[in-house]
């Protein structure tokens, strides 16, 4: 039987508590297997062991990941369905060409979505807390912009993108990302 | 990494220095921030002036600071706070007991991104009743102190977080929907004891006021 990777992004591990931990916690809840990687643990070949993949954020301090970011090759190499969050967002834009920019977020945001994405339309209230934001690549299709992009989906892959975490006001995006057929 | 807790002396901020210590950080100091303002959406006033005996039943150095808690006066005299204890202890994080108060960790994370300071909220997102399995696991001691929503009246003062309080309080949960660790400010509590305190702290008085579904126990140790 198929299961989630969680990609735990986190340096510190207190962070796991905060940013990774709730993930966890949705897919407990609805009794669906997972197993949580640290990024610099993963391997290509241990892929095929899932269905899908969640990339976790981490706190605004954090972008120890962005020296890292070779260990994130796999993303562009696999077909199996990614949902990047926050910082995860981040590593699959750059992985895809896009370019890291500074703009700082924190707090409750009402946010529009142009489409539905994974069950979120129209205006939304979301959580952010990130420092940085990505201009994606023409790879992607924008589904939520204010002054920066919000979310997005790869044109032709199942790889969807969310700057702020679904994980503390938007429980169910997560649980749709999942049952996506 | 040299972390500091804003520290109310209540189970959330007792336990994420908890959490904190067993992942192997050091804590060389507690802040702790009383607010004149009873109805302040920052601090949890009740008991505070108590945890200095908290402070060192673990003997940690505690950073104590008024405000008078107008509402973002108040943040001003935390980000002080927060800088004398970077100033004195060479902080390079903050450890907060936030749950799901968006009002209070987005102001928090804001204070410590303009500080250069990590931010950390262990108890973030967390199921309340697993939180209260986690005290109960863990050994804490923990009273209520405060009660300040129907149906919890004044017999719930000096109760123990324990199973049987588990069970009443899952009860009033599913009739009333009471936050089951009292998230929604139902409920103030206080730590007697907890794996961290060198001795158990001992109440030695108590005086009870208020009215109506809004009781308070002030406590001498």
């Amino acid at each position: 039987m198929k299961k989630v990777l969680i990609v735990n992004v986190c340096k510190e591990k207190l962070h796991y508590l905060e940013f990774v931990k709730p993930i966890e916690d949705i897919l407990k809840n609805n009794k669906i297997k997972f197993k949580t990687l640290i990024y610099k643990n993963i391997n290509k070949s241990q892929l095929i062991k899932y269905n899908k993949i969640i990339i976790s954020g981490t706190s605004l301090k954090d972008n120890y990941f962005l020296k890292d970011i070779g260990k994130f090759s796999w993303i562009k190499d696999t077909e199996i369905p990614i949902l990047g969050i926050c910082s995860g967002m981040q590593i699959i834009g750059l992985e895809f060409g896009g370019r890291l920019k500074k703009k700082t977020e924190i707090g409750f945001f009402k946010e529009n979505f142009k489409k539905d994405l994974l069950g979120l339309k129209r205006e939304q209230e979301v959580y952010h807390l990130h420092n940085n934001y990505i201009e994606f690549t023409e790879h992607f299709e924008i589904i939520s912009k204010n002054n920066i992009t919000q979310a997005v989906k790869h044109k032709s892959k199942e790889i969807y993108g969310v700057l702020f975490h679904p994980e503390v006001r938007n429980k169910k995006l997560i649980l749709n990302f999942i049952d996506k057929k | 990494m040299k972390l500091g807790i804003l520290f109310s002396g209540g189970k959330d901020s007792v336990f994420a220095t908890y959490l904190a210590k067993k992942l192997g950080y050091e804590v060389p100091c507690l802040i702790s921030i009383i607010s004149e303002n009873k109805e302040s959406y920052m601090f949890h006033t009740p008991s505070i002036s108590k945890v200095e005996k908290q402070a060192k039943a673990m003997n940690i150095p505690l950073i104590l600071e008024k405000t008078r808690g107008k509402k973002e006066i108040e943040l001003k005299d935390l980000e002080r706070a927060i800088k004398i204890a970077v100033d004195k202890y060479q902080i390079q994080g903050i450890v907060t007991g936030a749950i799901d108060s968006i009002y209070q960790s987005s102001r928090i994370q804001k204070i410590c991104n303009k500080l250069k300071l990590e931010c950390f909220n262990p108890l973030w997102q967390k199921d309340q009743i697993e939180l209260l399995e986690d005290l109960i696991k863990n050994k804490f001691k923990v009273i209520i102190s405060g009660v300040f929503a129907y149906p919890l009246t004044k017999e719930w003062l000096g109760k123990q977080i324990n199973k049987d309080f588990l069970t009443q309080i899952r009860k009033l949960n599913e009739k009333y929907k009471i936050n089951p660790a009292g998230e929604g400010g139902e409920f103030e509590t206080f730590v007697l004891d907890c794996p961290l305190f060198r001795k158990s702290l001992k109440i030695k008085n108590k005086k009870i006021t208020g009215e109506k579904n809004s009781w308070v126990m002030e406590i001498t140790i």
